[in-house]
């Protein structure tokens, strides 16, 4: 016979409304620790999106992603020819904010050379950019569709590929474009800052600026070697793509990594405390059938199974309904939400745990009740 | 005929020094198997904790007690495992039923005989048997919520003698029982003790029940007023 279950049958309504509160609590940390990891995806997708072996970037610099770099357009030639090096692509990044059906839409603008290294490499729809000027991939999450027009600028871009998540740490979606498009785009001068600096007679400065330059090796070639032969030059660092995922995830998420990593502590703890408080008021509530059943001979063993069982049911209810919620409502998050195996058996482990010590002040008491209390009036 | 419960000399107090309350003062009594009495005195006079000791609950400070042929008390408890002395030998009967609110007639009388280890078919079927012994089988799956006070009591009287226990004590049996009801439990209780040869020892407080005794042990002040031989009121 088991009175854990029995007596959570008779009290259905009132189990029922706790494990809905520790589902939406318990939702919230699995929603916590799927932000986390969705920062993370976020931040790293861009890098991930271009498959590059090396970032050559501005000497002492985190380029690109994490600080400002600039380097000569033709690095890519010098790279190119480096032993062990089988392509290497020239790449600007530029974050803009355009007005999209009178809202703004914030935009990162990826200049790559068509054919080389530092473009999309997940297209989805439509195909790659042909043409010299004009054309740009769009990712789906900027609502562009194939054959959109966009003003980018002073220039009007169709949009003929699309590619799914490309979006960068802020969450920002990315649109790529040929690489003279994009030092146009980010050295041009607006319109009427042209207009005046043409009547003031000033020439046109060199835009071949690039931010870094990707390069892919050879597979029997090792990574480190071709890196250590670009440190070389004392005017370029190289990054190889661990170490560029390792700065995205240290330098550019840091703190917001940390917040979300302190609420998930504190929303631990409530939950524990939360938790603990149900089965102590529990049990507080059955004291006298407790003080009935040890006085009827029933061993503190199956007092104390009682109140764990309840405990832990509680909050096994709790976590699966609250992970399959989260689950089921994931996409519907203004920023990604990654729900990954990994993090809920941690959560659950963590559910367990909290669970048994929530239980420990609850069965004290009950293993301290007098079985003289069931005879009290 | 042999005497189910004995007590020599049983005293206990509570606290020390000028705290100190004697509860038991030097109490010997002794009940046959048959007999039903009853426990009577004012508040304070130690009645409770008299039926605390007999139920292995309170442990006495001192004297001698043997319950069902077993010396349990000689200065120190003499089991390790009080708990399964009172499931084998000792049933209780509650002034308000104290059933479990979550489990149905049946599945009340059924857990002793569970904790007891009978096969759950046979504690089920047993159950049922004593409810009708006890003519409330009609009402073996109601919760206790839905018995009325009588058949709330029979219910509880069916757990305590569920495991066949030759003790019975009840405390304050009809005290939330009209004057009715009240004699009809105590008809049972008497019914039972000569049919299963058990001692009944009744706390009460309820004058119209004091009729259905054998005989009626006094307390004041924790001590006994009377033998106990006095009989019939």
């Amino acid at each position: 016979m088991n009175l854990a279950f029995r007596e959570i049958r008779h009290k259905l309504g009132r189990f029922a409304l706790t494990c809905l509160g520790l589902t939406l609590l318990l939702g919230v940390v699995v929603t916590m620790a799927g932000m986390y990891r969705g920062l993370m995806a976020d931040a790293l997708a861009l890098p991930k999106s271009i498959r590059a072996d090396l970032w050559v970037v501005q000497a002492d610099t985190n380029g690109p992603f994490a600080e400002s770099s600039r380097i000569p357009g033709n690095t890519r030639e010098m790279i190119a020819r480096v032993d062990g090096v089988v392509a290497a692509g020239s790449v600007t990044l530029q974050p803009v904010e355009i007005d999209r059906d009178g809202q703004g839409l914030k935009l990162e603008v990826v200049g790559f050379e068509p054919g080389r290294p530092g473009g999309p490499a997940n297209l989805i729809a439509g195909r790659s950019i042909t043409r010299s000027h004009y054309e740009l991939i769009a990712d789906r999450k900027t609502g562009l569709a194939l054959g959109d027009r966009l003003e980018l600028g002073r220039d009007v871009y169709t949009v003929v590929g699309l590619t799914q998540g490309s979006i960068t740490a802020a969450a920002d979606p990315v649109v790529y474009v040929t690489l003279r498009d994009a030092q146009d785009l980010q050295f041009d001068l607006t319109p009427p800052e042209a207009r005046r600096a043409a009547a003031r007679g000033a020439q046109r400065t060199d835009t071949d600026i690039v931010n870094a330059v990707v390069a892919r090796v050879s597979p029997n070639v090792p990574v480190e070697a071709v890196a250590a032969d670009v440190h070389r030059w004392k005017h370029l660092s190289v990054l190889s793509e661990d170490e560029q995922e390792a700065i995205l995830a240290s330098v550019v998420i840091k703190h917001a990594r940390h917040q979300l990593g302190l609420f998930m502590g504190v929303l631990a703890v409530s939950s524990a405390v939360i938790l603990a408080l149900i089965i102590y008021t529990l049990t507080m509530d059955k004291l006298r059938e407790i003080a009935t059943l040890k006085l009827i001979g029933m061993p503190d063993r199956s007092i104390i199974s009682m109140i764990v069982q309840q405990a832990l049911l509680i909050g096994l209810i709790g976590f699966v309904t609250g992970a399959a919620l989260v689950s089921a409502a994931k996409d519907r998050f203004p920023r990604r939400v990654v729900v990954e195996a990994a993090d809920l058996g941690m959560v659950f482990g963590v559910v367990v745990v909290v669970c048994l010590l929530a239980s420990v002040v609850a069965v004290r008491v009950a293993v301290r009740v007098d079985p003289a209390r069931a005879l009290a009036g | 005929m042999n005497a189910l419960v004995e007590l020599r000399g049983i005293s206990k107090h509570f606290g020390e020094g000028e705290t100190r309350v004697d509860a038991l003062r030097d109490v010997t009594l002794s009940v046959r198997a048959g007999e039903v009495v009853g426990l009577l005195g004012p508040s304070g006079s130690g009645k409770s904790t008299l039926l605390n000791v007999i139920g292995c609950i309170v442990e006495p400070n001192e004297g001698w007690m043997r319950l069902d042929g077993e010396v349990v008390y000689d200065g120190q408890w003499q089991r390790r495992d009080l708990r399964r002395l009172r499931l084998e030998k000792i049933g209780f009967i509650f002034q308000f039923h104290n059933l479990l609110p979550f489990l149905d007639s049946i599945d009340n009388v059924a857990l002793v005989l569970h904790l007891a280890g009978y096969p759950k078919v046979e504690a089920q079927r047993h159950a049922v048997d004593l409810l009708e012994y006890l003519q409330v089988g009609h009402r073996k799956l109601a919760m206790p919520a839905q018995l009325s006070g009588g058949e709330a009591q029979r219910v509880a009287i069916a757990r305590a003698l569920a495991n066949r226990p030759r003790i019975i004590l009840a405390d304050e049996p009809t005290a939330a029982l009209d004057s009715e009801r009240a004699a009809i439990v105590m008809d049972l209780l008497r019914k039972l003790a000569v049919e299963q040869q058990a001692a009944i020892i009744a706390v009460t407080h309820d004058e119209k029940i004091i009729g259905h005794l054998d005989r009626i042990f006094r307390l004041r002040d924790g001590r006994l007023a009377d033998d106990g031989d006095s009989a019939r009121a």
